[in-house]
């Protein structure tokens, strides 16, 4: 016998004191492993606890916040911020402009100014002002300017030289705005002008408060003074008056019902089919696998287009269904063709026929090693195929074929806000930003994932 | 190879027919009708018009009619469009969404690869992590809000200035100017993604065999770059390239929409939303075509340039899923 080319004692017994001694690593299963992996990479854990909390924030949300996202506060559109009021109710009273006789019309440039332009009364309901009739006007023309501009601002109306007052009810906020009123002669206007600065003070309309059920359908004005609490928005109001912090809860529903539910099917039913497939082999598997390719060849938004107009979803209709079928009829093959590709390699694993030679029954091999070796492809593939989903969902919603307005998705969201993103960007901004942020976090989490499922990525580093 | 070729045509010309199959019934299936938006009209000329559209007939007939027509590349006249046919709406549109889509292409083909080289290069340096993040957040953010944002971008860029240098929306004919950011905004997730692949390809390739022999000869290090790595690494874009394709279509449909353009995709979306069915039947058949043929080319091509696809062909290509 030859010297061994190893140190002997190498493949002795180690007495059982021993090898309490020995420094070995604490056991660690592969789903041990790929937790310490996943924790140790930052980024990931980042990504991982800012997609948990949007989950909070969309499922719990509405719990927290529990404003109705189709309610409308009609007074208060496309705000970027609105703090809680408390406003009195403002009846509606017969309010009696004042009249006068019309004397002979005159010349637009002999025309005076309006004498004893006065507010008679100013809230948010209506701007009431009243003036001095001018001897000879034909009619009377009132602009409104908006804070302290220069020039007349809007045209309000053109009022007949019989009456000598007028009442602004043209979307009047708690701000300040120049009221201008010039005579006419009919054709042109006359260089004296009147004008005057007022801020209304900020009240409720008894219709709008009553469509809104803060005060009775039979509430009478003379009973006590109507005050009424209303509620704010802390991420303001949509163009329809409508809570943006409420839709941004009720669209992450709906996308994350799109996001979850369509990858969550077709990632199912291609891993049966992807397995079905490599496990019956031959002939059935090339067909199969060749549909597979047939199905990945088609163009999903032609698709998708196709399966709206089947399933009878007009324009501008939401089809959340058809989505999701879509999503589904085109998305599989991806993940069973991952899933065959796995289980054939495994088949051909050393182990996998170690444990055929030991006996091992068929769903032993099944639970045992195929399920959880093809476990991690197949989460990771769902990681990115989440966000995929979701943006699927946001670019439908946006041309108008997936989810569209009243139902809010972040997509529709988007849509709506871009119509008005130059005056108000904090409508598209809030929707785009959630999106952006939560397909980022889905993807680095992904990332992440695929690096700590991936055993032999630790070992060669 | 010719094998290789005929099986890949006959595939196309399968899943176009299965396409335009489906479209036809799809369409049919509608409880709408095309008639309906005409304003109320006596039974005899809603006869006429149904006979006019060959409506009267039965439903295999139509069907008959439809591929017939279609071989001939006649897809019909616009419903809702008046003495427009589908192919004169093509014919004027997809020109211009062609251009944006192959200049859009152009700039994601050579910023990917360049880009991915580059960063590959420069591994584990600053370049690196920058275009990482770029290319993560590109892929993050969706189009219509790069396009919302070029456009502020535009709009700001034009008041600093004092004059209009670019467009914020709108097309010209031959006009550069209008052609440049919607082109770069629809381009820019193509991009990022290639650039992503081209980096990953280009890090395999750096530690390959042949690399390292071609160093160990001694040759100069710009012609091992060029000549030994780019030129391998390329491949795999190659791959991509016909999803690459179909994602600049679609993704057109949102960029022709939010800058005014009046390309065959803006026509497109408006046809579903009008139930035209023969402008959506004819644009559907065209665009399938259009990508099959288009996918087609790129996996002869790549068949051509790697002769292991055509031999495995299971192996290298992948990727796939919604849009």
């Amino acid at each position: 016998m030859s010297t061994p080319a190893y140190p002997h004692d190498w493949f002795a017994r180690i007495p059982a004191q021993a090898a309490d001694d020995l420094p070995v690593l604490p056991p660690e299963s592969y789903w041990q492993g790929v937790w310490r992996r996943l924790r140790s990479n930052r980024r990931a854990l980042v990504a991982g606890c800012f997609l948990l909390l949007v989950l909070l924030f969309t499922v719990f949300g509405s719990v927290l916040w529990p404003v109705d996202p189709a309610k409308q506060d009609p007074g208060i559109l496309s705000r970027s911020y609105v703090a809680s009021r408390t406003l009195p109710v403002a009846f509606p009273d017969a309010w009696q402009v004042p009249m006068v006789e019309m004397g002979e019309p005159v010349a637009a440039s002999e025309l005076l100014a309006p004498q004893g332009l006065q507010v008679v009364s100013a809230t948010t309901d209506a701007v009431r002002l009243v003036w001095q009739p001018v001897a000879g006007a034909t009619n009377y023309r009132i602009y409104r300017m908006e804070g302290r501009g220069k020039g007349y601002g809007i045209p309000l109306a053109v009022v007949p030289a019989q009456y000598t007052g007028y009442q602004d009810r043209l979307d009047v906020h708690a701000q300040p705005y120049r009221y201008t009123v010039v005579a006419d002669d009919g054709v042109d206007e006359s260089a004296q002008v009147a004008s005057l600065s007022v801020t209304p003070t900020a009240v409720i309309s008894l219709l709008d408060a009553q469509l809104q059920g803060l005060v009775p359908e039979d509430a009478v004005s003379t009973d006590r003074e109507w005050v009424v609490d209303l509620p704010s928005h802390p991420l303001g109001t949509d163009s329809l008056g409508r809570d943006m912090l409420a839709r941004l809860i009720a669209g992450g529903q709906t996308s994350f019902f799109i996001g979850f539910g369509a990858p969550l099917i077709y990632i199912f039913i291609g891993c049966l089919y992807g397995a079905f497939s490599a496990y019956v082999g031959g002939r059935v598997d090339e067909w199969m696998m060749r549909f597979a390719d047939f199905v990945i060849a088609l163009p999903f938004l032609l698709f998708m287009i196709l399966l709206r107009v089947a399933f009878g979803i007009g324009a501008g209709e939401s089809g959340v269904a058809a989505l999701i079928v879509a999503m589904v009829l085109l998305g599989w093959p991806m993940a069973a063709r991952l899933v065959r590709g796995q289980v054939l390699q495994l088949r051909e694993q050393p182990f996998v026929s170690a444990a055929k030679l030991m006996g091992a029954p068929s769903y032993y091999l099944v639970w045992r090693h195929m399920i959880p070796n093809v476990m991690g492809v197949v989460i990771v593939s769902l990681t990115f195929a989440i966000p995929g989903a979701i943006f699927t969902e946001a670019f439908l919603s946006f041309i108008g074929m997936g989810v569209v307005p009243p139902v809010p998705s972040w997509g529709s969201l988007c849509n709506d806000g871009i119509q008005s993103m130059l005056v108000h960007p904090h409508e598209l901004l809030y929707p785009a930003a959630l999106i952006s942020a939560t397909v980022l976090a889905f993807n680095v989490l992904g990332d992440g994932l695929r690096d700590a499922l991936d055993i032999n990525l630790e070992a060669r580093s | 190879m010719m094998r290789f070729i005929a099986g890949r045509v006959l595939y196309g010309v399968f899943t176009l027919w299965f396409l335009a199959t489906a479209t036809f019934f799809a369409m049919h299936a509608v409880p709408g009708d095309p008639l309906a938006s005409e304003k109320a009209v006596s039974p005899e000329i809603r006869r006429n018009l149904e006979a006019r559209y060959g409506l009267d007939k039965p439903l295999l007939t139509q069907y008959g009619i439809f591929i017939g027509n279609m071989l001939q590349g006649d897809f019909g006249i616009s419903f809702t469009q008046k003495n427009r046919s589908v192919n004169d709406i093509i014919r004027e549109h997809f020109p211009i969404s062609a251009q944006l889509g192959v200049l859009a292409l152009l700039w994601a083909t050579f910023g990917g690869v360049v880009f991915g080289a580059v960063t590959a290069y420069y591994r584990n340096r600053w370049p690196d992590y920058v275009s990482v993040v770029a290319v993560i957040i590109c892929i993050s953010v969706p189009g219509f809000v790069f396009a919302a944002l070029a456009q502020l971008a535009i709009i700001g860029l034009n008041e600093a200035v004092g004059k209009d240098v670019l467009p914020v929306a709108g097309w010209e004919a031959g006009s550069f100017r209008h052609m440049l950011v919607p082109s770069l905004v629809l381009g820019l997730g193509t991009l990022a993604y290639l650039t992503r692949l081209m980096r990953s390809s280009m890090l395999e390739i750096m530690d390959a065999d042949f690399v390292r022999t071609a160093k160990a000869k001694g040759l100069a290090t710009t012609r091992i770059f060029w000549q030994h790595q780019l030129r391998n690494a390329i491949l795999p874009v190659v791959t991509v390239l016909g999803p690459a394709i179909a994602g600049i279509t679609t993704g057109g449909f949102v960029v022709e929409q939010v800058f005014a353009i009046p390309g065959l995709g803006r026509y497109f979306v408006q046809a579903v939303q009008q139930l035209d069915y023969t402008v959506i039947m004819g644009t559907t058949v065209f665009y399938g075509a259009f990508l099959i043929f288009l996918v087609m080319l790129v996996d002869i091509l790549y068949g051509l340039i790697d002769p292991r696809i055509r031999l495995a062909p299971e192996k290298l290509r992948q990727k796939g899923g919604p849009v």
